[in-house]
This record gives C-alpha cells, sequence and structure tokens, in this order.
C-alpha cells in the first residue's frame, strides 16, 4: 500500500453482511445465508478517492449501503474518525450520517416523484434543521441547484420533467446539503447516456476539490473508475481481492481475476483487436450462498491447484513481492499472484502496444485463454 | 486531491463568486443554456406534478366527464332530495297500490301505495351514505393496516397476511345474513361497519404490497440514509406514492358497496324499513314483477346506473394514475 | 445485398404531440458483414430494429415512409402472414433482457423446439432433440440435463446464450441484436461476444449490433452508422471511424472516452442534453451541442456528404472535423 500521510477518515475492518436464507410462513426458521459481503477492510483518506470494482453479486453495493448505515453489518467495524460507527443508534447515529452521504445509482427511481426539486433537495435540512435556519433554506437549495449545474429557478419543478442526467446532479446537490466529507456513489453514471456520463462525473471531481471531500466511487466500468479514482480495489463475491493505486492495478495486476476483468473490458480501438490476448473466463461467478472452499476465485482460475482449494489466501503483498518496491507489490489475495499486463494503457489509436507487457513469467495458458 | 481553502466560509454552499458559475458555463458542459434548448423546455414551463397531469387528463377523458357527472347529481340528491322531489316517501295511500305513472306521479307507485319517484330519490341517500362511509372506513382502515405490515415487515406482516387470509375465506352475503339477522336498527351504521369488518382486507393487501413496492426505491433509501424517521418516510416518502392503486381499488369498490347493501336489504338483513333503500324496494317490487314491472324497474335502474358510475371512474383514476396501464 | 434499408421514417403518436423517432435512416447489411449502429437512447437505433422486424408496436408508432428490402423484397409491403414466416426463420432478433424475453412458464427446451414446431413441422420428440443439440452448440455446459429447465434456473449469461440459440435456431440469413450484452458483466460479455461472432463467420450471417458501447463495436464491427436524434450521422468502416471521425458527435463520443493520460484532468464532455424528440432542433440535431456550429447548422438539415467511397457524414465541416487534432 502507499503510504498515506494523514489519518484515514473512514476504515473498514472486517466487515461483514449475511443475509438469511429463511422458510417458514408465520414463523421463519434460517436455513442459510447469502454472504453478500464477508471480510472487507479498507481505509479512505481524506480527499482520497477509492473505486470499488467488480461483477454483479460481488457485495459492492452492499458495502456501499452498510457504509451510509443502510444495512447493519452481521459483524466488522466501519470507523469515521476513529469511531465505530456500526454500533450508534439515535442522535448519535444521526450526526454520523450527516457526514456520510450516498448518491445513487438510478436517477429515476432514486427522487421521490410526488416532492418538487426543492424539496428533494431541501429535505435534508428538514431532517437536520440544525445545519440551516428555516428562512435560508430556499437560498440553500437554490445554491446547490447552481453547484450542480442546474438552473436555480427550477427549484419548484418536478422530478419527471429533468431528463437521466439532470436528475442525476439533483441528487448530487442532494448529497451535498448537509456539507459531508464522505460521499459513497453507487454506480452513478452507469444509468446514463454515454454523452452525458462524462458531464457528471467532470462534475464530481469538480466538487471534490472544490469541498474537499473523500469519494468511495463504486462502478462496474473500469475505465470511469481508473479515471476518478486514486486507489482501486477490486472484489469478486464478497470479498477484496486485490487494492492498490490505480496504476498497481490497472498495470501491474497480480490476481488473476482482476488481470481478466480487465482484459475482458472491451477497447474502443479496433486497430487494438488482432493483438490483443484477452482472458476468457469460462463458468460464471457462484452463488453466494454457497461460495467455493478456499480461494473464491478457483472455480474460474486456470492457475487453481490444490492449495486454493484448502487455503484462504490472505489479502497482503505477495511474499514474492514483498519488499521489491515495484508497483507490484500490493496486496492481492492470490497463492500464486504474479505480474502481468493486459491493458494497452492508453488505448489511443495508433499507440497499442503488444500483447503482453513486461510482466508474466510464464505465458498464457492456452487451455483457458484465446 | 489537497485542495489548500476549501470554502467553509459561513457554512453556505455556494461557488466561490464568479468562478464557480464560468465554470459550469465552460467545463462543465451542461450549463443553463443547454439545459434550456436542450430538452426542449423553455424556462416558462410551468411546475407540473403527478397529480396535476393526472388531472389534465382527467378532465379530457369523457368517462370521466359522464361518470363524475352522475355522481355529483347522486350527491347532490342525497343531502338535498327535496330538491327534486316534494313528496314524502314514506306517506303512502294503499288505494293507490301498484298502480302505474300518473300526472305528478311520473314513476307510478308501489305495493303499499307509496310515490316510486320519491322514494327513488330519497334511496339515493342511503346508497351513497353506505357506499361512502364503507370506502372510507375500508380504506383507512386497510391502508394503515396493510401500510404498516408492508412497511415494517416480519412478523406483524406475517400476521396480517395470514388474518387477511381468513377474512377472505367468509363469504360476504352469508357472512351478512349472519351477522346482520341479530341487528335490530334500521340505521346505515350496522351495514357500514359489516362491509367496513368484511372489505379491509382487500384493500390491506394492496395498500401492502404497494408500500413494498415503493418502499424499495432508492428515494425511501435516501432519505433513510439522510437519517429520517420511520414517520417521515412513511408519510412523506411511501404513502403519497402508494396510494394511488388504494385510490383506483377503492372508486371501484364503492359502487360495489352500494350494490352490496342493496343485496342485503333485499334479503333483509340489509336496511330494514321505515329506511327508504333501493334494496328494500327492490325486494318490495320483486313480489309484483309480473303486474308492475315499473316498481322494480326505477329503484334497480337506479342502483345499476349508479354502481356503473363509480366503477367507470374508477377505471377512468387508474388511466390518469397510471398512464401506462392503457 | 442481403438487407437494404432506404429512408425509413417512423413516428409515435404521444399525448404531447408526434415524436420522429426514425427520420429517414437508410443503410445495408451483406451477409456474412456486422453492421453495428451506434447511438444514445433516443436516437432510433432499436426503433429502426423493430421496424425491420416489424415488431413496432403500431399505434402509437407508426411508419410514415421508405422501404425495407430484404433479399430485394420490400417488407413493408409484404402482408403480414408472409412476413411472420420470415420472421424468426429467415430474419431473428436478440434483445438485451434475455429474462423478459423467454416465457418464464416454459421450459427452455419447449421454447428452442417450438421454432421447429412451428417453422419446420417437426414432432415434439425431434424438436427436443434438436434443442439440446442448439444449447451444445451455444455451449450450455450439460445441455441434456439442462433442457427441462425454466428460464429462471440459468444465470444472466446463460440465458443470453439459450436466447442466441433460438434466434440460430432456424440458420436465419440476418440477426438483428439490439445491446446483447448489456445486461451482463464484462467478463460473461465478452463470453457472449464472442459465441456470437463464431456463429456469425459459421452460419455467414448478417449481423446487426446496436448498441450504445464503442468497446463492444471495435471489437466485432466491420461497418458502423452512428445515430442521433432518428439520423445517421455518419457511416464508415469501422477503422475509420475510431482514427478520423468525419462528424463532430462521433468525435465528441470517442472524446469523451476516459483516458490514461487525461488523468486528474476534466473529461472531455459533449455539452447539453441529447434531444427531446418532440422538438428536435431545427438543422442540424446535434447544432445545439456541436463546438464547430455555424448559421447554416442552425438553418439547414445537412445531407449525408459522401467523404469518400465509403465514408458518409451529415455534416457540413466534416473536412474541418476530419482533421480536427483529438482533444486528448
Amino acid at each position: 500500500m502507499t503510504s498515506r500521510s494523514a489519518e484515514p477518515i473512514l476504515e473498514v475492518r472486517d466487515l461483514v453482511k449475511h443475509f438469511p436464507l429463511t422458510q417458514g410462513i408465520l414463523f421463519k426458521r434460517q436455513i442459510g445465508a447469502v454472504k453478500a459481503v464477508d471480510g472487507v477492510s479498507f481505509q479512505l483518506a481524506p480527499g482520497e478517492t477509492l473505486g470499488v470494482v467488480g461483477e454483479s453479486g460481488c457485495g459492492k453495493s452492499t458495502v456501499a449501503r452498510m457504509l451510509v448505515n443502510l444495512e447493519r453489518p452481521t459483524s466488522g467495524e466501519i470507523r469515521y474518525k476513529g469511531e465505530d460507527i456500526t454500533r450508534l443508534s439515535g442522535r448519535a447515529l444521526k450526526a454520523v450520517r450527516r457526514n456520510i452521504q450516498m448518491v445513487f445509482q438510478d436517477p429515476y427511481t432514486s427522487l421521490n416523484p410526488r416532492m418538487t426539486v426543492g424539496d428533494i433537495i431541501g429535505e435534508p435540512f428538514d431532517i437536520h434543521p440544525e445545519v440551516a435556519p428555516k428562512g435560508d433554506r430556499r437560498r440553500r437549495v437554490q445554491d446547490l441547484l447552481d453547484v450542480v449545474g442546474l438552473n436555480p429557478e427550477y427549484i419548484n419543478r418536478y422530478p419527471h420533467q429533468f431528463s437521466g442526467g439532470q436528475r442525476q446532479r439533483i441528487g448530487i446537490a442532494r448529497g451535498l446539503a448537509l456539507r459531508p466529507e464522505i460521499i459513497v456513489a453507487d454506480e452513478p453514471v452507469s444509468a446514463l447516456d454515454v454523452s452525458v456520463q462524462a458531464q457528471v462525473i467532470n462534475l464530481m471531481e469538480r466538487l471534490q476539490n472544490e469541498f474537499d471531500l473523500s469519494y468511495v466511487f463504486i462502478a462496474h466500468d473500469l475505465s470511469i473508475v481508473r479515471h476518478i479514482s486514486d486507489r482501486v480495489g477490486v472484489m469478486y463475491l464478497g470479498r477484496i481481492i486485490e487494492i492498490g493505486t490505480d496504476t498497481q492495478i490497472y498495470d501491474h495486476p497480480t490476481h488473476p481475476y482482476t488481470q481478466a476483468l480487465l482484459s475482458a473490458v472491451p477497447v474502443p480501438d479496433p486497430a487494438a483487436r488482432e493483438g490483443r490476448e484477452r482472458i476468457i473466463l469460462t463458468g460464471e461467478v457462484p452463488s453466494p450462498a454457497h461460495p467455493p472452499s478456499g480461494c473464491r476465485f478457483r472455480t474460474r482460475c486456470w492457475k487453481a491447484q490444490e492449495r486454493c482449494t484448502l487455503e484462504v489466501p490472505l489479502l497482503a503483498v505477495p511474499a514474492v513481492f514483498r519488499d521489491t518496491h515495484g508497483p507490484a507489490e500490493h496486496d492481492s489475495a492470490c497463492h500464486f499472484a504474479e505480474e502481468r499486463q493486459v491493458v494497452t494503457s492508453g488505448a489511443g489509436p495508433g499507440e497499442t502496444r503488444g500483447p503482453d507487457g513486461e510482466g508474466g513469467e510464464q505465458g498464457p495458458d492456452p487451455d483457458n485463454e484465446r | 486531491m489537497p485542495e489548500p481553502e476549501p470554502p467553509k466560509d459561513e457554512g453556505a454552499i455556494a461557488p466561490t463568486g464568479t468562478g464557480g458559475t464560468m465554470d459550469l458555463a465552460t467545463s462543465d458542459g451542461a450549463g443553463l443554456e443547454g439545459l434550456d434548448q436542450g430538452d426542449g423546455k423553455g424556462p416558462d414551463e410551468k411546475a407540473r406534478s403527478l397529480w396535476s397531469d393526472a388531472w389534465r387528463d382527467l378532465r379530457r377523458n369523457p368517462v370521466f366527464i359522464i361518470s363524475g357527472l352522475i355522481i355529483l347529481f347522486l350527491v347532490f340528491i342525497a343531502i338535498w332530495p327535496q330538491a327534486i322531489a316534494s313528496g314524502n316517501p314514506l306517506s303512502c295511500n294503499l288505494s293507490k297500490a301498484q298502480q302505474g305513472s300518473q300526472p305528478g306521479h311520473p314513476f307510478g307507485f308501489t305495493a303499499q301505495g307509496c310515490d316510486v319517484y320519491t322514494r327513488t330519490v330519497y334511496g339515493a341517500r342511503a346508497s351513497v351514505t353506505v357506499g361512502v362511509c364503507a370506502t372510507l372506513g375500508v380504506a383507512i382502515v386497510g391502508t394503515v393496516l396493510g401500510g404498516l405490515a408492508g412497511f415494517f415487515g416480519g412478523f406483524s406482516d406475517s400476521i396480517l397476511s395470514r388474518v387477511t387470509d381468513i377474512f377472505f375465506g367468509i363469504p360476504v352475503v352469508l357472512g351478512g345474513l349472519v351477522l346482520l339477522s341479530v341487528v335490530t336498527s334500521s340505521s346505515v351504521w350496522p351495514v357500514v361497519g359489516f362491509m367496513v369488518l368484511l372489505g379491509w382486507p382487500q384493500i390491506s393487501r394492496i395498500a401492502r404490497g404497494s408500500v413494498i413496492t415503493i418502499k424499495q426505491n432508492d428515494f425511501v433509501q435516501a432519505a433513510r440514509a439522510l437519517g429520517a424517521s420511520n414517520s417521515r418516510m412513511m408519510l412523506r416518502h411511501v404513502l403519497p406514492n402508494a396510494v394511488a392503486p388504494v385510490i383506483v381499488v377503492a372508486t371501484i369498490a364503492l359502487g360495489t358497496y352500494i350494490a352490496l347493501e342493496a343485496t342485503l336489504s333485499y334479503l333483509g338483513v340489509g336496511l330494514k324499513p321505515p329506511s327508504v333503500s333501493w334494496g328494500i324496494d327492490i325486494s318490495d317490487a320483486s313480489k309484483f314483477i309480473r303486474n308492475a314491472p315499473h316498481m322494480l324497474l326505477w329503484p334497480a335502474g337506479a342502483l345499476a346506473i349508479t354502481v356503473l358510475a363509480f366503477i367507470m371512474l374508477g377505471d377512468a383514476v387508474r388511466d390518469a394514475l397510471d398512464p401506462k396501464l392503457r | 445485398m442481403l438487407l437494404e434499408v432506404r429512408d425509413l421514417q417512423v413516428e409515435f403518436h404521444t399525448r404531447d404531440g408526434v415524436a420522429k423517432a426514425v427520420n429517414g435512416v437508410s443503410y445495408s447489411v451483406d451477409a456474412g458483414e456486422t453492421l453495428a449502429v451506434l447511438g444514445e437512447s433516443g436516437s432510433g437505433k432499436s426503433v429502426t430494429a423493430q421496424a425491420i422486424m416489424g415488431i413496432l408496436d403500431i399505434p402509437p408508432g407508426r411508419i410514415a415512409g421508405g422501404e425495407v428490402l430484404f433479399k430485394g423484397q420490400d417488407l413493408l409491403k409484404t402482408k403480414e402472414d408472409q412476413r411472420r414466416k420470415i420472421r424468426g426463420a429467415d430474419m431473428a432478433m436478440i434483445f438485451q433482457d434475455a429474462l423478459s424475453s423467454l416465457n418464464p412458464v416454459l421450459s427452455v427446451g419447449a421454447q428452442l423446439g417450438e421454432m421447429f414446431v412451428v417453422h419446420r413441422g417437426m414432432s415434439r420428440k425431434d424438436a427436443r432433440a434438436r434443442a439440446v443439440e442448439l444449447m451444445d452448440r451455444v455451449r450450455i455446459p450439460a445441455a441434456k440435463e439442462r433442457v427441462n429447465d425454466y428460464p429462471h434456473q440459468f444465470s444472466g449469461g446463460m440465458r443470453q446464450r439459450i436466447m442466441i440459440a433460438m434466434a440460430m435456431a432456424l440458420e436465419p440469413s440476418l440477426i438483428i441484436a439490439d445491446e446483447p450484452t448489456t445486461a451482463l458483466d464484462v467478463t460473461v460479455q465478452a463470453q457472449v461476444m464472442e459465441l456470437l461472432a463464431d456463429l456469425q463467420r459459421e452460419l455467414n450471417m448478417g449481423l446487426i449490433l446496436i448498441t450504445h458501447d464503442l468497446g463492444v463495436v471495435a471489437d466485432v464491427a466491420d461497418k458502423i452508422a452512428v445515430m442521433y436524434a432518428g439520423r445517421i450521422v455518419e457511416s464508415a468502416p469501422v477503422h475509420y471511424i475510431y482514427k478520423a471521425p468525419a462528424h463532430p458527435y462521433t468525435r465528441g463520443l470517442l472524446d469523451s472516452i476516459p483516458r490514461l493520460d487525461q488523468k486528474g484532468r476534466d473529461l472531455y464532455a459533449i455539452k447539453g442534453l441529447p434531444p427531446n424528440l418532440l422538438k428536435i432542433p431545427a438543422g442540424c440535431a446535434f447544432n445545439p451541442r456541436c463546438p464547430r456550429a455555424q448559421d447554416i447548422c442552425r438553418t439547414d438539415v445537412p445531407p449525408l456528404f459522401e467523404v469518400d467511397e465509403s465514408r458518409r457524414s451529415a455534416c457540413f465541416f466534416w473536412r474541418e472535423t476530419l482533421d480536427d487534432v483529438p482533444v486528448r
């Protein structure tokens, strides 16, 4: 991990969320559990953006919901400035909530269709009246509309009178109202049109600078995550399997899943078509109700050996890379971690690199890759 | 992202002066000008709530206009029957029993020699009172119970669901015959009470389902993440969005309650003389259907039109509240 | 030419007015060729496909003009019962949402077999055997055991394979795939795209791939048509589009893809919002968002200019756009 000067503003330790599977009509009994999140730890520094990527069902949204206290963890800690917020309730919880806000994925369901934009953005002030005196609220709401690039005169309109991108701006304005320090954004642009996504990303970056925000940015679009994030965590089946700076993860991935994920991203450059090496994974993500023993990725991994079945790989710097001081020295939960470059970085036309980067001591396994 | 001087002055979230605003117009793209022509909506466009959209749709719907006028007229004569009927529905003259239409008595006379026209007009009061009161009671009880069960879920929800199942198993007419036969009062309230008792599960199921659907929307989660209380989430976010299907079903149910009142009165367990009700008159007239069909025709016609009007109104409201169903 | 669409126009009648969803679209696909139709929501890319397939909802939709020539026959003038014979057999479609496109109460085998029973008059038993073959062909593991499973028992990627199997069943000469991988995860997306490309090659089919994803297109397409507000604004072989776009909209889309050396800076963003189809701007529909817009763009609708033999651009300033230095 990189050295960070500041104390983490948010620290997550061994976070676990199991959703019970129940049976019965009146009296329910538990017959199992969906292990949506199963031991996630990370830190977030002030002003930093941590990107979290992973496929659907990997638990990234559940992590987000626990961070903003929409979901109570089964176990583990979420420390905000040293204080574990998972045990808070009542007034203390409400106070913490002011500082950690969320931006939702779907701008069509995240705004109450029966409230005006002014009421939606002003609601945080109704709930936390100490933040803004009553007479001041209308002005504040209009300021917020202005900040996110909407006409302050639209304060009395309803959400359905806006397009998707504009609605997402309204959602962001609501998240900003209480002047939080941390914003958890769960797929904030994936529901938007391509040409509007860049606008919203730019807005989020500008707001981060302007208000000194820390972001936890959850997405499945790897190129957007790379653009906005300082550090990136890759999740698979309820666990973080690799975490590091964006360069470490994108240019020097050491976990096979990260490598496969990166190589699967379509590159908008037809010239890369021939030269590219793609790791096409076989099979699909196992059910989180019955995760595989040992390493959870082993059922789809081309490197899997017996050790992977027996021993859970820990998220730590793999022994091979310890004290190498190279970009591969970052946390990766794989027994057989090795570096391999899969992204033709830059990916600009005419800038395509060969399929094999500098890494990869051994060639691709012909059985699993094409 | 170290920003040396975050604008923390007096807590206001404003872009730092003109710099921020210029930023919007240039680099950020969707500046204000882009917004106005981009979506084709001028800044002068009015705020349109979903309710006002629905109302605008309703006003253009001929079905709504026709049914609405019928219902307005019904309510009017229920409140003030003297306006169009000068006689007394209870003053009867046996010598005129079963006679047909004559001047001053356009609908003829009943078996007891009462004026059919006057009785039909006065009968609206019982029907409308029972219909409206039963619907209000059912809607309130059903929405509160179903809404709470749907919102909180868990054990109370399981209990409520089973209780609704039990109530659904009770045949309405049979239940009415059993329960209401012990009542001696001739007022509308026992009938209303009976309908609320048997009717709430229907609304409660709809309210519960609707609340569960709405509850999962991100805007409710957003309110929760802000620290909103349960009552705030319920009253401000869930209910306003969940009531539409309740309104639709309740409107249609209103018509069926009026029909049910007539059925129960016909069977002799609903309203009882000296109350004036279409059901009672239909019951009385049915014995003389061969000799004097007019006695049946008018109250039965009034009943049919009333029930139809409410069902049509319910349909129109549904179309307006959920245009996708069309 | 396998399929040729000429000047297609589709309108939707809504309570707020007439929305011109497709406004004179022409494109063509040959056997064995992949045409990618690229556009945002509301660009008319899916409506065009629905009109070709003859599955447009009429009303509120209405085909206001144009021709759809399939193997030389104008489908818009063909009787519905004849079109039905073509649909599914010689021309098939794959949708984005495989779960809602499959019938939840019928087993997968029954739905696959149905194609053979209806179009080929096979017996149920033979059809079932063909269904297993098909599932094998789209690489569904343990096809024999799973043929009697229901759609919800399959994962998203497997369901999309079943959709592909269904589309391939009668070996059509044209397949239209509407955002076939958008709902899938990245790693599964790659599997499904590869399968689709393999089968296309094997059967020498024409493929129309409708998508908003510039990445997916780059991997498989031969040529690309970019749509905006119901029109094609640029069409060209795939290599040209990425190397030297001839329309400012295409240029903007390419420039707004995050790139490595852009980190820490603003992304390039096309300003403004996608157009409202009820109120398409006069002149070039893209003019309010275009960095290059001049007076003529606000008054005249640009025709499709011939950039060279294989490329078209609906921009008055296509020459200047070609010479643009990328923003990155």
